[in-house]
This record gives C-alpha cells, structure tokens and sequence, in this order.
C-alpha cells in the first residue's frame, strides 16, 4: 500500500505520516501542493492519496478534479484532511468525487474510522 | 444643496456671508421694481451654491487622495515611513509566529518519535517477563530457565530506570517546548491591535468616499461577485454559522445525507 501525502506545512505532513505508521502503512510520500503531487501520482503507482484542500499552487480541490479526469488515475481513492468546514466545499467535494473528509483538528481515531470505511467501500 | 446644509458643518461662513448679502440685495432691487437686477442676482446666488458645493466636493477628494496616499507602498514622508514600517514591522512578527509554532512543533515530534519506540520496548520486555514470571508461579519453570529470568529481570529493572528517566526528560522537554504560545500570543495580540487601527482608518475612507459620492451623485455598479469554491482555511465560530460545520459528526451527518 503506497500512499501520498500532500499538504503545505511540513508538521501536517509528518503528524499525518506519524498517524499512518501506527495504523501500518509504512509506505508513503510527501508533496506539498497539487502541482508537485501530480506528476508523482502520475509516475508513482500510489494507492490512496490523502490532501490538504488550502495549498499555494494547485489546491487539493483542483488536484481531486485532476485526479478524477485523469483517465489513469480516476479510481485512486482519495481522503481530504482539511480545515475548510463550508457546507457548500463539503458537498463540492463529494460531488468531485471525494471518498472521505476530515476536518481539522482530528484526531487519530477519526483518521483511523475514514480510511477503514474507504478501503472497506473499496473491496 | 437643501435649506437645512447651511446649518451643518459643511459650509464656508464666506459662503454663507455672501449669501446673506446678495439676499439682502435681492430683497432690495425687487422691492424698487428692478426685476432686471433682481434676475442677475439670483442667478450670482445660484453661482455661490454651485461654488459651495464644488468646494466641499473639492476639499472631500482632496482628503480622499491623502488617504489612499496613505496606503501606497512608497512613503513620502516620515509619517507614512512610520506607518509602513509597522506593517512590515507585523508581517515580520507573524512570519516570527510561523517559525515559533514550527519549530515548537518539530521538537515535540522530534521527541515524541523518539520515546514512542522505547516506551514500545519497555511495554514488549514487561510483557513477556509477567509471561514467564507467571510460568514460574505456576511451578512450569525448569531450573536452568529460572535461571535466564533471574538475569532478564535484573537487566530489565536496569534498563527500565534508565529508560523511563530518559522519557520523563522527554516528556519535560515537550512541555517546555509549549513556551511558544506565550510569545506568539504576545505577538498576535500586537498585531490584532494593529490590523483595528487600519480597520478604522479604512473605514474613516469609506465613509469619506460615500461623502464624495453623495456630493457628486456617483453611483457605482457594484455587482455581486459569484461566490467561488475556494479555500479560506479555519472557520473561527463555527458553531455560530450555519454555512458552516462544527466538526466531524457534521460532515459525517453532511455526506451521508448526500449518500456517502
């Protein structure tokens, strides 16, 4: 299971990282805005992308729609971490073809109960 | 300009001497029967009011020109320096705030990852002692196997000293590492108070444009943008929006209503 992280602040990225390890997946990436993140999705061969939304660059918003009309990429599921709590982006979002949404702060086990629910959709 | 603005503030008391002279003087032409006169003084008088109100529309442009003077990046005079350098003078300190949470930050993790594999360690090695110890309560113990335990229990009370006073030095460390919300609140504070000292000079240029306008009878065609999908980061009182929700048992109630 290899999967990206994408977020602009460093200390997101490794808490997020941090959290995935405990849970067991050991294999991840770090990009920090969605122009970065893409060509490494490209290359990469990831499994799950985890993003932020609010990034200088390409935000997480615009990297979901890339992803999902991406012809190669368009099954890659996908879990917002953000701090945006707009009814009118949550509902964006889904609509965009998200598979889970956190908002920030979270805690563990919430992280822990979205990405379980994602891969048990999945399979 | 209405009957009751020669009272306000507005107007020049040239303006409004003047004003009474030339009343005084139409009064006098149409009580002799000169209308031809009385005609030329009414219109000197209309010149006045239109003198009066390009004045006071002159003089709230002009301040309005200062003001947004003001706001420009190139400081002319040591006042706008002064003004200019408290808002780099804010940049800097809150770029001084990102580093401070950031470094705060790292350091707890740095910490944190560091105690996590050994309190993993010590949680492993207790384990399997309370295993074997329970195996020699039992009386399931061979001599030579006893023997091995008594070594283990001996190292591990070494190693567990010694390991739990390392974390308790962690666990002091990361709390020292806390340090930073003093200051940067400190920080912040200063440049709430300045950011409401903008606020109201803003608003001090607002209200002198609407002046303008009112005097000139501008009207601008302000059209409402369309609201965009885009990021705007941690909703403060939340629990006081409705467009907004106010955590994750929301967003969950959210999307399962949109079939998630």
């Amino acid at each position: 299971m290899k999967i990206l992280i994408v977020d602009d602040f460093s200390t997101m990225r490794r808490i997020i990282k941090n959290l995935l390890r405990d849970l067991g997946f050991t294999n991840t990436d770090e990009a920090d805005d969605g122009n970065s993140a893409l060509p490494m999705l490209r290359s990469g061969k990831y499994d799950f992308l985890v993003t932020d939304w609010n990034m200088p660059g390409m935000s997480g918003f615009d990297l979901l729609k890339e992803v999902r009309a991406d012809e190669q990429l368009k099954d890659l599921p996908i879990l917002m971490v953000t701090a945006e709590a707009k009814r009118d982006q949550i509902v964006a979002a889904a609509q965009a073809g998200v598979n889970g949404y956190v908002v920030k702060p979270f805690t563990a086990a919430v992280l822990k109960e979205k990405i379980e629910k994602i891969f048990e959709r999945i399979q | 300009m209405s009957e009751d603005n020669q009272n306000g503030p507005g107007l020049d008391p040239e303006i409004t001497s003047q004003l009474k002279e030339q009343a005084d003087e139409l009064v006098k032409q149409v009580n002799a029967g000169d209308y031809a006169s009385a005609m030329t003084v009414i219109n000197d008088l209309s010149e006045v009011r239109d003198q009066s109100l390009y004045r006071e529309v002159g003089r709230l442009t002009r301040s309005l020109h200062e003001a947004i003077r003001n706001f420009q990046v190139q400081p002319q005079n040591p006042e706008q320096q002064e003004a200019l350098s408290k808002m780099s003078d804010a940049s800097d300190r809150l770029q001084y705030v990102v580093e401070m949470t950031n470094n705060a930050a790292n350091r707890t993790m740095d910490l944190v990852e560091d105690a996590m594999p050994r309190a993993n360690a010590m949680c492993e090695q207790a384990k399997s002692l309370r295993d074997d110890w329970q195996r020699l309560r039992r009386r399931e113990m061979a001599p030579a196997e006893f023997r091995e335990l008594y070594g283990r229990i001996d190292r591990f009370f070494e190693s567990l000293s010694e390991d739990a006073e390392k974390m308790y030095g962690d666990l002091s460390e990361i709390l020292l590492a806390q340090d930073f919300q003093d200051l940067t609140g400190q920080v912040i504070h200063k440049v709430t108070a300045l950011v409401k000292e903008v606020e109201d000079n803003l608003l001090g240029l607002v209200v002198m444009a609407s002046h303008v306008d009112q005097l000139t009878g501008t009207v601008h065609d302000l059209k409402e943008k369309e609201a965009s999908i885009k990021g705007e980061g941690p909703q403060m009182r939340a629990a006081e929006r409705s467009d907004v929700v106010s955590g994750q048992d929301d967003v969950d109630d959210l999307l399962s209503s949109l079939g998630f």
